[in-house]
Parts: structure tokens; C-alpha cells; sequence
């Protein structure tokens, strides 16, 4: 993504001018294989959005060859669920996207002192990411069970009810919301931390002198430095959070009811579990054009807050 | 950014309690999960941290259950699925790097048409709706016979693994500079010796972690075997929800099952710890 350092240097460019073909051919040369590899990805892709278009369910032989035009797409549009989904889909996201981080920020900041317990625990903040999602959730899963689950007991003994958590439509969102927030708060926390300690010294010690408060400094100084990273952050976890299915369906499958039922989920329900292919490739087909049009403005502001945060 | 002076010792003492407050809500379910797999069967349903910790449920999930009552199931399949998680995810960075390493070179050096759309394109796989590819695919595979094998699930973790290996390694090569290329090429020294014996060794601690980072994710993925494979090839992200869902009685046996395939993880990522910021954010942010 760095384009500073992209240029060959002038000479190394010049000598190649006179240089045989076999050498001037020499970078699709070597990406070749990587090309090959990608048209066998990109192959299913335009597979995809052809089936979109036809009637194509695994039980009716031969119906992927039925075109059937926009029928798919105007059913996705006018189904009753289809509000709810698209809803549930970006409340997950802003949501847990949100908090992550600002609950990062925090941390971050937090770790980023002269302490004793945070060179501790930072080594400790990769943890809840590196393990797979769906082993976590399971882990949290078996944590709100009622029978052996924990996290009921440790409410108790602070005087709160019992929550059925995942298991009723009112707190549903909430459990896996949080269960997202355990596991990606720490992304954000380093990403920060890498921010923080990247920068130079000098302009926060000429605010220290002047007698700068902190909450001036904060957002005067480290906010507008920051701002790379945290497009970053916005970057990687909007967008994983948009078509999070790990752990969801390790949660519920998307219940209680339709509760859970988000892009993904419901493009999965639709497309393998009930094995009408085409009528679940719309929701992907729309995911995969809300995160192409979000990741692309993103990347022009990361781009546009690098310069800046270069430029101070 | 250094603590102050005037913010004094109770401001310090008080971000503390903040940070251990986190780092408990951090690390509670992992030591949980650890705890629970230490239980036996009845001390399960006590909800106690003081109790007789025992190896049952690891020896039951790796050598099976002589207890076992028919009916029950026995999580013998737990080796076979670590094993299939193994493979699968070591042939997918095995592909990656024999064609993104020369791939990412070409990415960093050279200046060609459709270079960055094509960057790009490959950093399209990580952050697409893996179903856009996944649901035509399972037809596809279907057809050539690809489903349900390791190779289909190797090329399809090129999704997650491809994309990172390239990236990543991409901004370990732009910060070498090409002078050292330009000044060994004029030395007389082969473009492909230059290669080997002189860039690789420069990027092999970059170009480790980031194979192991592929290397976690691959393993990590739950999407693809789920939809992509079945019983051969299933790995353990697939089989661990039989775990829960199998018998109430055996979230002991779950939880032991969840420690061993989460170790391999936390061992290589306390292992590449100085790498982990650029690979996580592919190569976007250089910790």
C-alpha cells in the first residue's frame, strides 16, 4: 500500500530498456502462476453472478440453465426479511466496529505507559484473535450455558439476574456482539499501540512544555496521527464484521428465529442448507458491492490521511 | 507520550485497574477453557476454580474412551481432524509461497500495466463475502471431483492465505533497496542468483512469520471445510460444534479438544510476535 518505496530506481529502469525481451517479460513471468491461481478464483466469482441470474436449485437437474433475469434479485429486494437483514447485518457491524475501537484506543493508550503491569499483559493481547473464531465462540457459548456456564454465576454474585444470553431474541445481538468485541478489541489495541509508539517525540514534548492539557494534546496532536491507524482499524473490522459468519453460526445458526439472520447467514441458509443456489447468491452478490464500494472510499481516505499525518 | 509527573501516582494506579479489569475479560474464557478441561465429568456442574484436576478428557479425546457407553460419542476423530487441519493448512502456504513470493517480488520491482489494479485484486480475496466464491464453488468442485479432498480445500484457503503471503512479503521487498540488486547485477551475478542469495536471505524473518500468520489463519477458517468438505477432510474448526452440540455431558472433553487446537496458535504467534503488527495489517502498518 506504501508508495514511497514502488519506484525502481532510475538506472535499474534504464538498463532494462536495452535488455533482451526475455528479461523485459520477466514480471509477467514471474507473476504468472499467481495469475493462473487467481483466474481459478475469479472463475467461480463470474460462476456466481451467472447462477444469480437463473433458477439454479440443486434438486432440479438442469436449472442452472434456466435464465430467469432479475427474478432473484427483486425476491431478495421485497422478502419481509430482507429490511430485518440488512439491519441486523450493519447494527452488528457499526456496532461491534465501534466499540473495538474505542475500547482499543483505550487500551491502548493504557499500555502505552511506563508500567510494570502493562509490559505484563501486552504480550497476552494476541490471544483472543489467534484462536479460531469458532473455538472461541464456543468457549464463550459454553460460558452461557445454564447448567455449567459461568458467566451467570459471576452476575449473581454481583446482585444482576440471570441472562438467558443467546438463547432469546432480546439479548441475542448482545451476546454475539460481545463475544466479537473479546475477540477483535485486541486487533485494534495493537494496531494503536504500533501507532503510538511510531511517533516522534518532539512535538509532544513541546506540548508537555508549554503546559499543554491532555485532552488538548490528545486531540491536537495524537488523534490527527492516529487517524492512519484507525482507518485501518475501521478498514480490516467493518469489514469483517459486515460478513461475520463464524460466530454467529457457531452461536445460534442465526437464530433464536431469525434474529441473527444477517447477509451471510441468510446466503448460506438459503444457497447450501436449503440448496437453492440461486435465490441466496443475491445477498453475497450485495454484500460483495457494499464492502467493494465502502473498502474502496476507505482506501482513498487512508491514502488522504497518510499524506497528511506524513505533512505535519 | 510518557506518563506525567503531575498526572501523579493515582492516575497512574487507576489505569492499572483499567488495564487488569481488560485484561480479565480478555483471558477469562481462555484460563476457563483450560480450567474446564481439567474437570472430570462430575465437577463439571459445580462451577467451583478449586477441584482435582485431571487428564481424563485429553487422554479420551486422543486415545478414546475406554467408558465410553454405546451410544456415547467418542471423540476418537480428534486426531484424524488435527491432522486434516495440519494438512491442509501447511499444502495451502505451501502453494501460496511457491506462487506469491515470486508474485509479491514482481509486485515491489516492477513497473507494469494493471500493477496495482491487480494488487489489488488479490487483496479483493481477503475482504470479499467469501460466499460469492464459495457457493458456486461447491458446485463446481462437485463437478471435477474436487469435493472433499485436501487439494480442494488447499485452493480455496488461497483466499486467506495468498493474499496475506503477497502483501505482506510485498512490503518486505519495497524496503530493500534496489541499489543492492543494481550493484550485484553490475558484478557480474545472475538475476537468479541475485534472487536467492541475496533477497531471500533478506526477507526470510518477514517471510517466515508471515507463512505462519497464513499458516494460523488457514487453520483457523471454518467457512470452507464446512461447506467445501466432509468427513475426509474435516478439520477441527469443523468438528469442534459436534463437540457442543454431540452430548451436554462432554463440555469437558470440548474444552480439551478446544486447547490442543488452539496451542498450535498461540505457540506461533508468541513465536512471531515482532512481525504480527505487519502481517495483521498486511503490510499497512510497519510495527
Amino acid at each position: 500500500m506504501s508508495k514511497q518505496a514502488v519506484a525502481a530506481s532510475p538506472q535499474v529502469q534504464e538498463a532494462e530498456m536495452r535488455l533482451p525481451w526475455l528479461v523485459r517479460a520477466r514480471p509477467y513471468l514471474i507473476i504468472l502462476p499467481a495469475l493462473l491461481l487467481l483466474i481459478g478464483i475469479l472463475y467461480p466469482f463470474v460462476m456466481g453472478v451467472y447462477y444469480s441470474f437463473t433458477a439454479f436449485n440443486f434438486k432440479v437437474p438442469n436449472s442452472q440453465f434456466e435464465f430467469v433475469g432479475l427474478r432473484n434479485y427483486v425476491r431478495m429486494f421485497t422478502d419481509e426479511d430482507f429490511l430485518y437483514a440488512t439491519y441486523i447485518t450493519l447494527a452488528y457491524a457499526i456496532i461491534s466496529t465501534g466499540v473495538e475501537l474505542i475500547l482499543g484506543l483505550v487500551v491502548a493508550m493504557l499500555l502505552n505507559r511506563d508500567s510494570r503491569v502493562a509490559k505484563i499483559l501486552t504480550p497476552t493481547l494476541i490471544f483472543p484473535m489467534i484462536i479460531a473464531p469458532v473455538i472461541g465462540t464456543l468457549v464463550w457459548k459454553m460460558m452461557m450455558q445454564p447448567s455449567v456456564g459461568i458467566l451467570n454465576p459471576i452476575l449473581n454474585f454481583f446482585g444482576l439476574p440471570s441472562l438467558q444470553w443467546a438463547a432469546v431474541p432480546e439479548t441475542a445481538l448482545f451476546s454475539v456482539v460481545l463475544v466479537d468485541i473479546w475477540m477483535f478489541t485486541p486487533f485494534a489495541a495493537m494496531m494503536i499501540l504500533a501507532g503510538l509508539r511510531s511517533f516522534p517525540n518532539a512535538p509532544f514534548e513541546a506540548a508537555r512544555v508549554d503546559g499543554a492539557s491532555f485532552w488538548f494534546t490528545f486531540r491536537n496532536l495524537t488523534l490527527p496521527m492516529l487517524t492512519p491507524f484507525i482507518i485501518i482499524i475501521i478498514v480490516f473490522r467493518f469489514m469483517d464484521s459486515l460478513k461475520m459468519f463464524d460466530i454467529i453460526f457457531a452461536m445460534t445458526e442465526g437464530g433464536p428465529g431469525n434474529t441473527l439472520m444477517t447477509y451471510q447467514l441468510t446466503a448460506y441458509r438459503t444457497s447450501i442448507q436449503f440448496q437453492r443456489m440461486a435465490a441466496g447468491l443475491p445477498y453475497a452478490i450485495l454484500l460483495y458491492v457494499i464492502i467493494y464500494i465502502v473498502s474502496m472510499y476507505l482506501i482513498k481516505a487512508w491514502g488522504r490521511a497518510q499524506r497528511r499525518a506524513a505533512g505535519y | 507520550m510518557h506518563t506525567e509527573k503531575s498526572q501523579g501516582r493515582f492516575a497512574s494506579a487507576l489505569s492499572d485497574v483499567f488495564l487488569i479489569l481488560y485484561f480479565i475479560f480478555a483471558l477469562f474464557p481462555l484460563v476457563w477453557m483450560i480450567l474446564v478441561s481439567l474437570k472430570s465429568g462430575p465437577e463439571l456442574f459445580t462451577t467451583q476454580f478449586i477441584f482435582t484436576p485431571t487428564i481424563e478428557n485429553y487422554q479420551a479425546i486422543l486415545f478414546g474412551d475406554p467408558r465410553a457407553a454405546a451410544g456415547v460419542v467418542a471423540r476418537q476423530e480428534f486426531p484424524r481432524n488435527f491432522m486434516n487441519s495440519l494438512i491442509a493448512s501447511s499444502g495451502a502456504v505451501l502453494i501460496s509461497l511457491i506462487v506469491g513470493v515470486p508474485a509479491a517480488y514482481a509486485l515491489a520491482r516492477y513497473k507494469f500495466r494493471g500493477k496495482e489494479d491487480l494488487a489489488f485484486t488479490f487483496l479483493s480475496f481477503r475482504f470479499a463475502p467469501e460466499l460469492v466464491v464459495i457457493i458456486p464453488l461447491s458446485v463446481i468442485y462437485r463437478q471435477l471431483g474436487l469435493y472433499d479432498t485436501y487439494f480442494g480445500i488447499m485452493w480455496v484457503y488461497q483466499l486467506v492465505t495468498l493474499p496475506l503471503l503477497i502483501w505482506v512479503l510485498r512490503s518486505y521487498f519495497e524496503d530493500i533497496s534496489p541499489d543492492i540488486e543494481h550493484a550485484a547485477m553490475i558484478d557480474g551475478y545472475s538475476w537468479w542468483h541475485v534472487f536467492f542469495k541475496i533477497l531471500m536471505p533478506l526477507v526470510r524473518p518477514g517471510l517466515a512469520a508471515a507463512a505462519l500468520l497464513a499458516f494460523i489463519f488457514a487453520w483457523n477458517n471454518f467457512m470452507f471445510p464446512l461447506v467445501l468438505g466432509g468427513s475426509n477432510v474435516q478439520t477441527v474448526t469443523v468438528a469442534s460444534l459436534g463437540y457442543i452440540s454431540s452430548a451436554q455431558g462432554f463440555f469437558n472433553r470440548m474444552a480439551a479438544a478446544s486447547v490442543l487446537a488452539s496451542l498450535p496458535q498461540i505457540i506461533l504467534a508468541l513465536s512471531i510476535q515482532r512481525y504480527l503488527i505487519r502481517g495483521l495489517s498486511f503490510g499497512a502498518v510497519k510495527g
